[in-house]
């Protein structure tokens, strides 16, 4: 048990730091927006910024600052608690697949930064079969649709998996250029082809009866289920199949993979094709909770898997538990505007400070120096080959 | 030092008092006493993991102890780090060079110690001067501006000791200095070192080989799990002695071959030719066949084509022409997969490149090659307690130092990782055994071990190809010997009755004699020349 805490810890040691330190930095610039902005120095607006965010995402309040006194008053409202959870919820879902997208690829070595175009095109297409299954019964819609977003995905994660294992392209220059691939190629295609005459913007038909079904609250959608059994399905697949060993091995020592008679140009390919599969899913999500494909789909979602994955360490309960964080810094965000007045960007700016620290892994094991001896120049692994190290 | 030889006429230069060092859940070093005089080479010779790189990191400030002191010329020091350590006369040759290859020798040496005319420039005369005094002096001419990549391995290691001279070391720390070298070099860097000795350095020479230990060194300590366990001058000792005293136990340093009884031919190769990396034709078309129950021995200075050899019968490398069959059944070109298949089983020469995967769980590690076969899967699962009882097993049977199965590989020792890839590989069924430098770099316990296992398979009717750099291992276990030289086999002698010699110039020249004009070819490899 003992021992089991220990490899927690010195797995979550590093996101957990490095969400502090975010939080540090981005109050410093809460702190400096708002003085250019309101012109007085407000010491404790990160701290109703960060009260108001929390609250958003969960409900849970914990201090009540007024009149600029902080008051420890934990307080709870029930409903509004049950809304602002599933709001997260909702929000985590996508990015919990955009990030296993990232992290199964760490897993065998690859660094798949073709999340954003794997999304798109996994939303295109499950927004075209959606819309020609509308009339379809529910269930049967919904399967079809969200099956061909995954397929779609996968398709898109193949390319550049074949690519690099027939020609040894690297994934991450491939996979950035499809991901310019798949926007232009989306947009020419709905505005040319796929665009229905009515709405003011270009846009799809409408997905009809493959909507995704909400089963509780506002948007407590079937989403939400579906990615939390993806998770516990990857984590069997990852660590207890002898395709995940396969998976593992090929990413830890690709010649061993080789010795052991392991074939590493199948494992890139059904790797990519994987990753590529959870990004689909994701943009299928996103799709059919928005009802339809618009011409200009600007999601975050495949890139924010990065951040996700990284942060989550590449174990799938990693990234379920990242998502959830980041997933509810989106859904709290609002409730931090109207509250604050601080602008909802500051999210993005705490998530790029967070991937900040993360890329700065080794520093910071040199600052703390605590567990560690000090990082010598041949220790510095590159991210997707230390974290498919990882065993847990 | 335990015994009463310290008491001598010359006072010692240096000495090491009770170092006591404990990492968690080990003590490294428990109490060792050491010391080094003027001019003398003090052996330090243990297992691997026996604690000699502790003492020696503690020397070179690169660890702390928890308790013992340090005296240099009978004071007590303190030494922070390896800056410091050099500053005091204190230099150490790691076993892996750390020098620059694409710079010259002169840069390598004056990198971190540079020898300035002004504030700005370097004074590369002066510098030039110097190592070619240094080496002049202790009979090793060389050329400061020729780049360290293009030097042989015995001339780097050359240059790590002119390093360290150019800092003033007077006591210099070499990390098994012999573990690369041919035994040419091996014979040309203890001459080196006596010179050394005799102007006066003191040296720490740290090993594993007692022929070598006995050879060269004054004096000789043995440690043991972190303890001093007896002192020796090599006069009155001898390899048997020596050998107990480190592994605690007799050892049988040359394992009892017995009787083998070869039956048909199980491994047939025929006129097989492979390509290395560049694509340049390293294996020119070798032919032989290894049989059921005995053990085929190549032998040949590493380079000549034996670890494409290896590569192509183990299907990693593809062959350009040739054929290889397998109980009957052509195999040329089958990968790794199949050739498993058929029963083949290989422990490879680079154990951390292709044999272990070295962030994962020593159990994991175990069942590398069998982890989708039965019983280690059940059904789609991998069958974690099959796995788990194996390894426990493996463990047991193969006398593999872990603290648990969970551990990472990497923090086992050399000796115990290669252990784990026999017990993997010899737990198989098999037919066939390849195996590549199969105890390169482990200690005498574990060759006595591994030596054992592979005789055992012969006997259970096991055709076995042996490859190694080590000769005498060769000559040991092996039933015939192939000779190669430059990608042929240019011999194919009887093992029990093959000379040292002949098969040495064999490995050196191709041929049995050297003819005259070739007698001012670069340096043949060991053996004297004995004529056909």
């Amino acid at each position: 048990m003992r021992a089991m805490l220990a490899r927690v810890w010195a797995l979550a040691a590093i996101p957990l730091i490095s969400i502090v330190l975010a939080l540090i930095f981005g109050s410093i610039l809460i702190i400096l927006s708002s003085l250019a902005t309101e012109k007085s120095l407000n010491l404790l607006l990160p701290l109703v910024a960060y009260e108001s965010l929390f609250q958003g995402a969960t409900g849970l309040s914990f201090i009540d600052v007024a009149g600029g006194a902080i008051k420890f008053a934990p307080s709870i409202n029930p409903e509004q608690a049950g809304r602002a959870i599933t709001n997260t919820l909702a929000a985590a879902s996508p990015l919990v697949l955009s990030g296993l997208a990232v992290g199964v690829g760490f897993k065998a070595g690859l660094f798949n930064i073709g999340g954003t175009g794997q999304v798109l095109v996994g939303g295109f297409f499950a927004g075209l079969v959606g819309a020609a299954v509308a009339q379809q019964p529910p269930v049967i819609a919904v399967t079809i649709a969200m099956l061909a977003g995954a397929i779609g995905g996968a398709l898109y994660g193949f390319i550049p998996g074949a690519l690099k294992a027939f020609t040894g392209a690297h994934e991450v220059v491939s996979t950035i250029m499809l991901n310019s691939l798949a926007v232009f190629v989306i947009v020419g295609l709905v505005n040319d082809i796929f665009k229905i005459t009515g709405p003011t913007f270009a846009r799809t038909a409408d997905v009809g009866n493959a909507a995704m079904p909400i089963l509780f609250g506002r948007n407590g959608n079937i989403g939400i289920f579906i990615t939390l059994v993806l998770v516990a399905l990857t984590w069997v697949l990852i660590y207890r199949t002898p395709l995940g060993f396969e998976i593992r091995t090929v990413g830890a020592n690709p010649s061993a993979a080789r010795y052991a008679g392991m074939n590493p140009r199948r494992l890139i390919v059904l790797t990519m094709s994987l990753c590529g599969l959870f990004a689909g899913l994701a943009g299928a999500f996103e799709i059919l909770s928005l009802g339809y494909y618009p011409a200009i789909f600007g999601t975050t979602i495949g890139f924010a898997g990065i951040t996700v994955a990284l942060l989550g360490r590449a174990h799938p309960v990693g990234i379920l538990l990242a998502a959830i964080l980041l997933g509810g810094m989106r859904a709290g965000a609002p409730a931090m505007q109207i509250t604050a007045k601080i602008p909802i960007e500051i999210i993005d700016v705490l998530q790029g400070l967070i991937l900040l620290f993360l890329a700065a892994e080794s520093v910071i094991r040199h600052l703390l120096r605590s567990r560690t001896e000090r990082v010598t120049p041949g220790e510095i692994g590159t991210v997707s080959r230390t974290y498919g190290e990882t065993t847990i | 030092m335990t015994e009463s030889v310290s008491e001598s006429v010359t006072a010692p230069a240096l000495e090491m008092r009770g170092i006591t060092k404990r990492y968690p859940g080990v003590v490294a070093n428990d109490g060792i006493d050491l010391d080094v005089r003027p001019g003398e080479i003090h052996a330090l010779l243990g297992e691997n993991g026996a604690g000699k790189s502790t003492l020696m990191n503690i020397l070179y400030g690169l660890a702390t102890p928890d308790s013992g002191e340090i005296l240099l010329d009978g004071a007590v020091i303190g030494i922070s780090g390896p800056s410091d350590a050099i500053a005091r006369g204190i230099s150490m040759v790691h076993q892996h060079f750390m020098l620059v290859p694409v710079m010259s020798v002169a840069d390598n040496i004056l990198l971190g110690a540079e020898t300035m005319a002004n504030p700005v420039f370097l004074d590369r005369a002066e510098a030039h001067r110097r190592i070619v005094e240094l080496g002049t002096r202790f009979g090793f001419e060389i050329d400061p501006e020729v780049p360290v990549g293009s030097l042989s391995v015995g001339w780097q290691q050359r240059v790590e000791i002119l390093k360290a001279l150019y800092r003033q070391a007077r006591i210099l720390v070499l990390d098994e200095p012999t573990a690369v070298l041919t035994p040419q070099e091996t014979k040309e860097i203890f001459s080196v070192l006596r010179r050394l000795a005799d102007e006066g350095h003191s040296i720490i020479f740290i090993s594993h080989k007692l022929n070598e230990v006995l050879e060269i060194a004054d004096r000789i300590t043995v440690i043991r799990r972190g303890r001093v366990v007896g002192s020796r001058v090599p006069a009155e000792t001898n390899e048997d002695d020596l050998a107990a005293l480190m592994v605690g136990r007799n050892v049988q340093l040359v394992v009892d071959r017995g009787e083998s009884h070869p039956a048909g031919p199980t491994l047939i190769v025929s006129d097989l030719k492979v390509a290395d990396d560049r694509g340049q034709q390293s294996v020119n078309g070798v032919s032989f066949e290894v049989r059921a129950g005995e053990i085929l021995g190549v032998a040949g200075v590493a380079g000549n084509g034996q670890e494409e050899l290896v590569e192509a019968l183990t299907g990693l490398r593809k062959p350009t022409s040739g054929s290889v069959s397998l109980a009957g059944q052509d195999v040329t070109g089958s990968g790794p997969r199949e050739l498993q298949q058929r029963g083949m089983s290989f422990v490879p020469g680079d154990r951390h490149r292709f044999g272990l995967v070295l962030s994962f769980p020593l159990s994991d590690n175990l069942v590398l090659t069998q982890y989708d076969e039965p019983p280690y899967v059940k059904g789609l699962l991998r069958n974690e307690a099959a796995i788990d009882a194996w390894a426990e097993r493996a463990i047991a049977e193969y006398d593999i130092r872990t603290p648990s199965a969970r551990v990472a590989a990497s923090t086992l020792s050399g000796g115990n990782q290669q252990k784990s890839i026999v017990a993997r590989e010899f737990s198989r069924k098999l037919t066939v055994l390849i195996l590549d430098q199969p105890t390169r770099g482990l200690d005498v316990g574990s060759i006595e071990f591994i030596h054992r296992q592979v005789i055992a398979k012969r006997d259970q009717g096991a055709a076995i190809l042996l490859v190694s750099a080590e000769l005498d291992e060769v000559l040991e276990l092996s039933d015939r010997v192939a000779v190669v030289y430059r990608g042929e086999i240019v011999a194919l002698v009887d093992g029990p009755t093959a000379e040292r010699e002949e098969v040495g110039l064999l490995m050196a020249a191709g041929r049995r004699s050297i003819p005259p004009t070739e007698s001012a070819a670069p340096p043949a490899d060991g053996p004297t020349p004995v004529s056909a």
